[in-house]
């Protein structure tokens, strides 16, 4: 079994990416449980959502300690929560930001950077101050994990979002391409 | 077809897919997600419903028994500060013979004000009339959704499902969602026993005198009684056409087992992998789900538990002044039973906090290490009083 953590803000889809990509896994023949961390949300605030994936039915259904991999869909984020709380040593953790992070530099795991906020202002996905980027960040993670396939995701895409899909899939494609990998 | 639902969806499907014909209901976190989804479809008028809008849960079963008594398929939905809203009406819809089902998603009482899990709430309605069978993952919540009809309306006694909030009721997970020929071919046209009709008036739920009243509540206890038996058949028909049962209990890895877990709602769900990592381990952990709350499946647990060596009831409720609600039951119905086991009670999870693979595996060993019970319930995880300061 697999475990995911997403952290994110309210409003920037975290939830909606976790039930896509376990949509995606599911679609590639996977066992999937996604849950948000249940609080009174607010636009803004941290929020966290987790994934579980297994090639056999998930039992478990306590909250996720020690995830496997950590997406960040807000780097300023990494001022205010410990984003690699419980992260298994060697697992990843994906960042959407232009530029590797310094402090902390998260030296025990992989860091994979990958800058949605770009892709989704060029894509015209949101607005210029708040650009979607929940798609190309998933794009990105598929590419790190090498699964789940990239016609998966897009399928998922189209599948829970109504709006902008062809610019969506678009998206996850480009950051499929676009993500950088620390020390490659 | 195999789809990712949420826990709350699949009820939803359920309903839609039973061809209720009036639901009413009232939002409240965690059980929204239910009568959302409801509301569209009958707005998109993917469901023959009419949704009833009301200003409170008082109303809203107020409204379902009103539809119900003229024979019709009704549902609702509820949670918590809600359903104790509605707690007068409870006893009207089974004393009147309602087959209503209504989801009921387990939510904390306030204050302190809490949305989290938490089964006091339904618990607490054990003496309304209502049968209540609790469930551990979605595609149990969506087919017992469908069961609740078919056993409410071959006794005429209303059923509550009920489901984990969170845990259960925001969780997307895989479940096989059925195909509309086949729920109809389980679940025909509801043909009722009662029904006002203004072309053939009476009246019912008239005055009851000392005379009549008692007979009235043996009535009640009566289907209660055959409740069991009629769930049962009800699995049967659920499994000829799905494939799938579950049993008003299940045992597992019972048959050698040192300790018994007494588990309910998705916490069976991860016993369930407890059991599997602990056996791997040698060992000797089984688990008792109960699914059927109401009626308490007396026979079936001093079967399986009668002779067993510890018993260990896990509790996310708590009545004040006594103990944990399940464990209560448990010892109840084991008294009389000759050479009973100890049941040690435990309180766990309450308003939402986790109840982890590493709290169910304390809780083993606690009773493991354990001859007779010290307390009559053991409060697990709580943060000592220096650290809650």
């Amino acid at each position: 079994m697999q475990e995911i953590r997403f952290h994110g803000r309210g409003g920037q889809g975290t939830v909606m990416a976790s039930i896509i990509l376990a949509k995606a896994f599911f679609k590639a023949g996977y066992y999937v449980q996604t849950f948000p961390v249940f609080g009174v949300e607010r636009r803004g605030a941290p929020v966290e959502a987790y994934l579980r994936l297994d090639r056999k039915k998930v039992l478990v259904r306590s909250n996720v300690y020690t995830p496997d991999h950590v997406v960040v869909q807000d780097a300023k984020l990494l001022q205010t929560v410990d984003v690699a709380r419980g992260l298994k040593p060697g697992g990843w953790l994906l960042l959407n930001s232009a530029e590797f992070p310094r402090s902390p530099d998260f030296s025990e795991f992989q860091v994979a950077v990958v800058d949605a906020n770009r892709i989704g202002l060029d894509l015209g996905l949101g607005s210029r101050t708040q650009p979607i980027i929940n798609t190309a960040v998933i794009g990105a993670f598929a590419r790190i994990l090498d699964m789940p396939p990239l016609k998966a995701i897009g399928e998922a895409i189209e599948g829970e979002i109504p709006v902008k899909q062809k610019e969506n899939r678009e998206a996850a494609e480009r950051a499929y391409q676009a993500v950088r990998i620390r020390g490659d | 077809m195999k789809t990712v639902l949420e826990g709350s969806h699949a009820v939803s499907e359920a309903v839609r897919m039973a061809r209720i014909q009036v639901m009413s209901a009232y939002p409240i976190t965690p059980q929204t997600h239910i009568v959302e989804a409801l509301s569209e479809y009958v707005a998109e008028g993917r469901m023959d419903a009419r949704f009833i809008c009301v200003e409170s849960e008082h109303s809203a079963m107020a409204a379902v028994i009103g539809a119900a008594s003229g024979g019709v398929r009704t549902f609702t939905a509820t949670s918590s500060h809600g359903l104790a809203l509605m707690h007068e009406l409870l006893h009207w819809s089974s004393a009147a013979r309602l087959p209503i089902v209504m989801a009921e998603v387990n939510r904390a009482l306030g204050p302190g004000w809490n949305i989290w899990m938490d089964q006091t709430d339904s618990l607490a309605q054990r003496d309304t009339g209502w049968i209540q069978l609790y469930v551990e993952d979605a595609q149990e919540a969506l087919d017992t959704t469908l069961q609740g009809f078919h056993l409410a309306e071959s006794i005429n006694l209303p059923v509550m499902v009920v489901l984990d909030a969170f845990f259960l009721s925001h969780t997307y997970e895989p479940v096989d969602l059925p195909e509309q020929a086949d729920v109809d071919r389980f679940l025909p046209a509801l043909k009722p026993r009662i029904r006002l009709d203004t072309r053939t008036p009476f009246a019912m739920s008239q005055m009851a005198p000392p005379g009549v009243y008692m007979e009235m509540r043996r009535d009640i206890q009566s289907a209660m009684e055959r409740a069991p038996d009629h769930f049962a058949r009800t699995e049967v028909a659920f499994e000829k056409v799905f494939g799938r049962r579950y049993g008003a209990v299940e045992a597992v890895a019972c048959e050698d087992a040192e300790v018994i877990l007494v588990m309910t709602g998705t916490a069976a769900s991860t016993c369930r992998q407890v059991v599997e990592d602990l056996r791997s381990e040698g060992e000797k952990i089984g688990m008792l789900k109960l699914k059927m709350f109401r009626p308490f499946p007396v026979n079936a647990i001093r079967k399986l538990l009668g002779d067993a060596r510890k018993v260990a009831v896990v509790d996310r409720n708590f009545s004040f002044g006594a103990s944990g609600i399940f464990a209560q039951e448990i010892r109840a119905a084991l008294c009389n039973h000759p050479n009973h086991p100890p049941v040690f009670g435990y309180i766990a999870g309450l308003g939402g906090r986790d109840i982890t693979p590493d709290t169910l595996k304390e809780i083993y060993r606690m009773t493991r290490d354990t001859d007779h019970p010290q307390a009559e319930s053991v409060w697990v995880g709580l943060t000592t009083e220096k650290e809650s300061r």
